[in-house]
């Protein structure tokens, strides 16, 4: 019950600090959007760091070391460490630069410019959104497994179905309506400010649930000694062939809409200097506590010795609910459960910020023009759109859950299927207008037939011939964007200059 | 120093397969298994490549001053 009461806390804390940068916001769509592109190298990287660390990796993480072992961090972490700061570089960057100098909010705002093709946003639109949908649930999700995982038993009266621990649905509902609340308040600022706070609470709590844990388990050489050797290697858990080609996932950050939202905050191209140098080690602070802990999970028993403290079939989902649950205290239970929850809402805020503004600024001022709308009117319009796609998301949450890992697995493939399609738009003259909309089809089409292969995530092993399903993916992209791109006409002179600006 | 930090970049690329750890459950420290640790050290190593970037390779254009912006046209 202590532990409800500190998450309870917490979520009234972020309500106030959305009431506090509400009074910051300058009441601008522009400041709504991008914070009027002001933020500073801190907050940015903790924005960005918050918002690419979510259920996935504290979650996802923990119940993928657990069934697969401790490969987990090498097939997603120790790459994206490379990978992710490299589409930053490459992609982040010059994508900043050409936002800053025309003017851009959106990933399709500088698509549709690029590629001299005003519908190209209505055919990549519902793309992006469908790949975002399962981003949000794993978030929802996750909140909701983690709390029900922690308050097992704190209320047998109030919900026995769910032996008094407090249900998913509820604890989704609540997320939900916190992150909704503060977005609404201050736009992009207050998500930007809320990361910032949010991933330093996470990393702390990260660290105390591991400490707590590892002390609980007789020290780091007696926890590691019960877990099940066959999980402390890569080989018989995860392929060679499936091992490497994990590296195109990271891929997907060049092509979250959120990310490029966040990257057009920054004050000048130096705010960045400190995301490329931090974001590698931060990511091994937060997976190395969760992938040990999943590790000692598998083998970890209570103290007669016998009971496993995560009993065999346990949904992966639950181990790290489960883990904090029985060895803390309820007092760091509660704050850790704070934690996963802080690091949740860090990536659903910006998330749901970017959801509204890609609607607002991509399909209604793009189809009616801006001089329809009020500045105000343009809030609302991307406050009721986030609603309902949260509502939609939310009643997601309700059917069939799919394990955390999986399900993001399968969204990050989807985004970094994608990758062609913006490097192509940042390096390549010679892509053409036929050639993204063959690449977006083309990679869509692909990620969609794989995914309805695998039972829609069911299958947690679906791999082809050994290999992850996004190179399948990610060729069917650039594929098309090379060959179409090669039989099309070639982009106007002034899109040239506009985009590949002389070098002096 | 570009040519040799993009040649440290594929070196990394490279390394990753740590495919000589694959199955050694030995334990670093007592606790760490090998494959871990290395990944671990390899994190330290992206970083370090990455500040090398940020400190001999940043790219020109991103210094360039730009105006404020205003709406997409």
């Amino acid at each position: 019950m202590i532990q409800t009461f500190i998450v309870i806390g917490y979520l009234c804390l972020l309500l106030g600090l959305g009431y506090l940068s509400s009074r910051f916001f300058r009441g601008s769509s522009n400041d709504y959007f991008v914070a009027s592109r002001s933020i500073g190298p801190v907050v940015l990287f903790m924005s960005i760091f918050g918002t690419t660390m979510t259920a996935f990796a504290l979650i996802g993480s923990t119940g993928e070391s657990y069934r697969v072992g401790i490969g987990t961090y090498g097939k997603i972490a120790s790459w994206s460490t490379l990978i992710h700061t490299a589409c930053f570089f490459l992609i982040g960057l010059p994508l900043w630069s050409l936002g800053k100098r025309n003017g851009f909010h959106t990933q399709i705002e500088f698509f549709r410019a690029r590629f001299e093709s005003s519908k190209f946003g209505y055919v990549l639109f519902p793309i992006l959104i469908g790949l975002i949908i399962p981003y949000l649930l794993i978030g929802l999700m996750g909140a909701g497994s983690a709390m029900q995982g922690v308050t097992r038993g704190a209320f047998p009266e109030l919900f026995p179905e769910t032996n008094g621990a407090i249900p998913a649905w509820l604890t989704s509902l609540v997320i939900a309506g916190v992150v909704l609340y503060y977005i609404f308040a201050g736009g992009v600022r207050s998500a930007a400010w809320a990361n910032t706070f949010q991933t330093i609470v996470f990393m702390i709590m990260g660290f105390l649930a591991f400490y707590m844990i590892s002390t609980k388990l007789g020290g780091l050489e007696a926890a590691s000694a019960m877990a099940d050797a066959e999980k402390a290697v890569r080989a018989g858990n995860i392929g060679e062939l499936q091992f490497f080609s994990y590296f195109l996932i990271p891929l997907s950050v060049g092509m979250f809409p959120h990310l490029f939202q966040n990257c057009l905050t920054a004050k000048s191209s130096k705010t960045f200097r400190l995301t490329f140098v931090a974001h590698p080690i931060a990511i091994m602070l937060t997976w190395i506590p969760c992938i040990l802990i999943g590790l000692w999970a598998t083998g970890a028993v209570m103290p007669d010795g016998v009971t496993k403290i995560v009993p065999d079939g346990t949904n992966p989902n639950s181990v790290l609910g489960i883990m904090v649950g029985k060895l803390t205290s309820p007092v760091i239970g509660g704050l850790v459960t704070a934690g996963i929850l802080a690091a949740i809402m860090s990536s659903l805020d910006s998330q749901f910020v970017a959801v509204g503004t890609m609607f607002t600024k991509d399909i209604v001022v793009h189809s009616f023009g801006a001089d329809k709308f009020s500045e105000k009117q343009m809030l609302w319009i991307a406050r009721g759109f986030v609603t309902t796609i949260v509502v939609v998301t939310y009643l997601f949450t309700l059917v069939e859950p799919r394990q955390v890992f999986s399900l993001g697995i399968w969204c990050f493939s989807g985004f970094a299927g994608l990758f062609p399609l913006v490097f192509a738009a940042v390096y390549w003259k010679r892509a053409t207008k036929a050639g993204a909309y063959a690449s977006v089809i083309g990679g869509a089409l692909t990620w969609f037939l794989l995914f309805q292969a695998s039972g829609y995530g069911a299958n947690r092993s679906f791999l082809i011939g050994g290999a992850m399903p996004v190179v399948f993916i990610f060729l069917a992209c650039a594929v098309s964007m090379i060959v179409v791109s090669l039989l099309t006409k070639t982009p106007s002179k002034e899109t040239m200059e506009k985009f590949f600006p002389a070098k002096s | 120093m570009r040519l040799f930090i993009l040649l440290y970049m594929i070196a990394l690329f490279v390394l990753h397969q740590d495919f000589w750890l694959k199955d050694d459950a030995s334990l670093l420290f007592g606790f760490l298994p090998a494959s871990l640790a290395y990944h671990m050290a390899y994190t330290v190593l992206a970083a370090f490549g990455w500040l090398l970037v940020v400190k001999f390779a940043w790219p020109k254009f991103a210094d360039e001053p730009t105006d404020d912006g205003g709406e997409a046209k």
